[in-house]
């Protein structure tokens, strides 16, 4: 587990989601609108940076794509990155690239059961094909941003993308 | 939700210059080891090219077999930064792949791959003054021995200005490690040190035998108000429990560092 501090709890009357433009314009949802919008079954491996891997687990959520066209409706446009933001103040960059394409999602749902807070509940990113910190515990958000910027645990020694088969674990990993 | 204040947590600045560095692999040689209890010992390393390091950080430890199999694990660095050599204390895992190699195998003059410092959140610096509270569970207590020693080093002005308590949990007094150089630590006023024993005490023990729990945080540590540094390292039972009694007794969730170890799941 790659946590930095005490794990937050958020109730879900007090919870929402936000994607947010380079603009400042923004499309939140609250915890039942986002229940409420078209979910998925994940069946994935997971690869965490602290040398495990996971086989085949199974999470529930919605596919960043979906939040994507939702948003878009709302007049949020992407950029080319994003800064996924969290409770507990983390932060974790990507391209947008690896976030769409049915390749991202919220997860709400772990193993048939809601998402422990303890592992990163009510809902967390989930990006299967990068090491497990990108798939930010405790989201919150979508930051869209024109550059490049590092977040929480890439300012703090981790590498940028953090592609798992290329083993790009620390900051300077080729 | 204020996008602002959801990037608290971003301490660090790097440099684009900075980030492109690699953390090279390189040949550390065994110079002693030690043990600190029956399942747990302390290799001093010599790492020739060692950039230095801070109290907190680790470094990943790469084994090769014949085979060309390789199996990596992270290990906490014990030691102060001011040395040329690099101490790591590890704990033996009995079904381990890694850790009985390095406790029971290796030798004084051996060599093993490391890479390293690794890790920019976890870690104390003397110029973070203000009291320091740290909370080990077993063998999480080795940053924060890297932390002690530190600030052992660093001189009496920055040890006035950031006094240090140690409340340590471990399993009985024959799982503590660094037990003599804690007591020798703690003869140094501006350190307190405290001791839970939760399985097994010696005859006479005087001290604490309950776990981690909030009437124990509030009698050892610095109040809320005096904004301690505070660094949890443990087991994730442990850890998960402490840091949510410590933000119960009122003390800033951005001020809790914290390290876990163990059972790996999602």
């Amino acid at each position: 587990m790659l946590s930095a501090g005490p794990t937050p709890y958020t109730p879900l009357a007090a919870w929402d989601f936000t994607l947010r433009g380079v603009d400042g314009s923004s499309a939140p949802w609250t915890w039942d609108e986002l229940m409420a919008l078209p979910r998925e079954t994940i069946t994935k491996d997971i690869h965490c940076v602290t040398k495990w891997s996971k086989l085949d687990t199974v999470w529930e959520g919605v596919s960043i794509d979906t939040l994507i066209a939702e948003a878009a409706k709302r007049g949020v446009e992407t950029a080319p990155f994003i800064v996924a933001f969290s409770d507990g103040g983390y932060t974790t960059n990507m391209p947008l690239a690896d976030v769409t394409g049915g390749k991202a999602w919220v997860a709400f749902g772990y193993d048939g059961k809601p998402l422990h807070p303890e592992h990163g509940g009510p809902a967390r990113l989930l990006v299967p094909h990068l090491y497990f910190w990108k798939s930010a515990k405790w989201v919150r958000g979508i930051q869209f941003t024109a550059d490049n910027e590092p977040g929480f645990w890439e300012v703090n020694g981790y590498h940028d993308r953090g592609d798992p088969w290329r083993e790009q674990r620390y900051t300077g990993d080729p | 939700m204020a996008g602002a204040a959801l990037y608290g947590r971003s301490v660090t600045e790097v440099s684009p210059i900075a980030e492109v560095r690699r953390i090279e692999w390189r040949v550390a040689t065994v110079t002693d080891a030690i043990d600190e209890t029956a399942h747990a010992k302390t290799l001093v390393l010599d790492v020739p090219g060692w950039p230095g390091h801070l109290a907190g950080q680790h470094v990943d430890v790469r084994l090769t077999a014949e085979d060309g199999y390789q199996a990596q694990r992270s290990y906490s660095i014990a030691s102060e930064p001011t040395r040329s050599t690099v101490a790591i204390t590890i704990e033996r895992l009995e079904d381990g792949e890694v850790s009985p190699y390095l406790t029971d195998a290796l030798k004084i003059g051996d060599r093993l791959e490391l890479r390293g410092p690794i890790g920019g959140y976890f870690v104390w610096e003397p110029s973070n003054v203000g009291p320091l509270l740290l909370v080990a569970g077993g063998s999480g207590v080795v940053p924060l021995m890297a932390m002690l020693r530190t600030r052992a080093v660093a001189g009496a002005a920055v040890r006035a200005a950031s006094p240090a308590t140690l409340l340590y949990s471990a399993r009985s007094w024959d799982d503590v490690f660094y037990r003599d150089e804690l007591a020798e630590l703690a003869k140094d006023p501006t350190v307190r040190l405290v001791f839970t024993l939760t399985r097994s005490r010696p005859a006479g023990w005087l001290g604490s035998t309950r776990r981690v729990d909030a009437a124990m945080l509030e009698a050892v540590g610095p109040a809320p108000l005096l904004t301690p540094h505070i660094y949890v390292c443990g087991p994730t039972g442990l850890v998960e429990s402490a840091s949510q009694l410590l933000v119960g007794l009122g003390h800033d969730p951005t001020r809790i560092r914290t390290e876990r170890f163990g059972p790996t799941g999602v």
